[in-house]
């Protein structure tokens, strides 16, 4: 039963009720995405443009720790595990379940951050600044425009915890844990390509 | 007439529900999502280590973006819902996808970034 989620189509006039049939704030959630897909697309292109470019200092592909990065990839797929069964335990009406997964979620993406803080440290200590050469900025720019998603969701998830430690995230707003939760998926597929385009590609 | 609203009503409702009902996995299969999702992790990490992808790059390429595509498309349908969800938002998020692949494909080949690689 549980692995089921009757979903009952509002009527007009009804509370609820949209022109297109699906619920706007999750499809306003679909649209922002979508336009997310160009600006990461940009980044990823400008990335591609200008690593093998570099005419002075180290570049970033001569820095990369591919056992560390590998390790905080499988962090952030897993995040997406505990997110998406933290949307499972709120539409079961498990809170408590829900509040933990929310918790794991929002550690596990700390662990991403910290992990890459760590990295552009070690890199800055080789020789490899924000404007050592274009290569590094590309890279700086991209996989930091990528860290400041991760720490929007992370305080995304720490505000849906607070709501729901409050009493504030009934099992009738599980919508909004589903929207928090497409953006953090988002932010995992986008360090999917990150992951394989700018680390494994040599 | 009360009553026979009352009767009619849940029926029309158990009807309207088994049109609309989406099926998403369960908790297990969201671990096994997962799992597997792991292991394709790991075999792309995998091809770091072989000295084979080193020296035959195109293989490296055709190895690795299949499973970078797959990767993806098993996150979006399965953890983000997309196989189960309303059709429109697929659309949409195809869109975003199809245009930023076709404008950023022609900006890396108006400079000739795949012939240097």
């Amino acid at each position: 039963m549980s692995d089921v989620a009757i979903h009952h189509d509002p009527k007009p006039g009804e509370h609820g009720w949209t022109q297109t049939g699906v619920s706007n704030e999750k499809l306003g959630m679909w649209v922002f995405l979508g336009s997310e897909c160009l600006l990461f697309g940009g980044l990823i292109s400008t990335y591609m443009l200008y690593k093998g470019t570099a005419l002075k200092g180290p570049k970033p592909h001569d820095l990369y720790d591919i056992p560390f990065t590998s390790v905080s990839s499988f962090v952030l797929l897993m995040s997406s595990m505990t997110m998406v069964l933290a949307l499972s335990a709120i539409q079961r009406g498990d809170h408590q379940r829900c509040r933990v997964w929310l918790a794991t979620t929002a550690l596990l993406g700390a662990t991403f951050i910290s992990g890459q803080v760590y990295e552009f440290t070690s890199f800055v200590k080789e020789g490899m600044g924000y404007t050592t050469n274009t290569a590094a900025s590309s890279f700086y720019t991209l996989t930091g425009f990528h860290g400041v998603h991760v720490s929007l969701g992370i305080v995304m998830l720490m505000s849906l915890f607070m709501m729901s430690v409050r009493g504030r995230l009934p099992q009738e707003k599980s919508e909004v844990v589903e929207i928090v939760g497409l953006y953090w998926h988002f932010v995992d597929v986008v360090w999917i390509l990150i992951f394989t385009v700018v680390y494994l590609i040599p | 007439m009360a009553t026979e609203t009352e009767h009619a009503e849940p029926t029309e409702a158990v009807a309207h529900s088994a049109d609309h009902a989406h099926a998403h996995p369960s908790d297990s299969q969201y671990v096994l999502i997962a799992v597997v999702l792991a292991f394709i992790t790991g075999a792309e990490v995998l091809t770091y280590y072989v000295d084979f992808f080193k020296d035959h790059f195109p293989i490296l390429l055709l190895t690795l973006i299949p499973m970078m595509i797959i990767k993806f498309a098993i996150v979006a349908a399965f953890f983000m819902h997309l196989r189960f969800d309303n059709k429109l938002f697929r659309r949409v998020f195809i869109t975003g996808i199809v245009l930023a692949t076709i404008v950023y494909m022609i900006v890396l080949n108006i400079f000739h970034v795949f012939k240097h690689s």
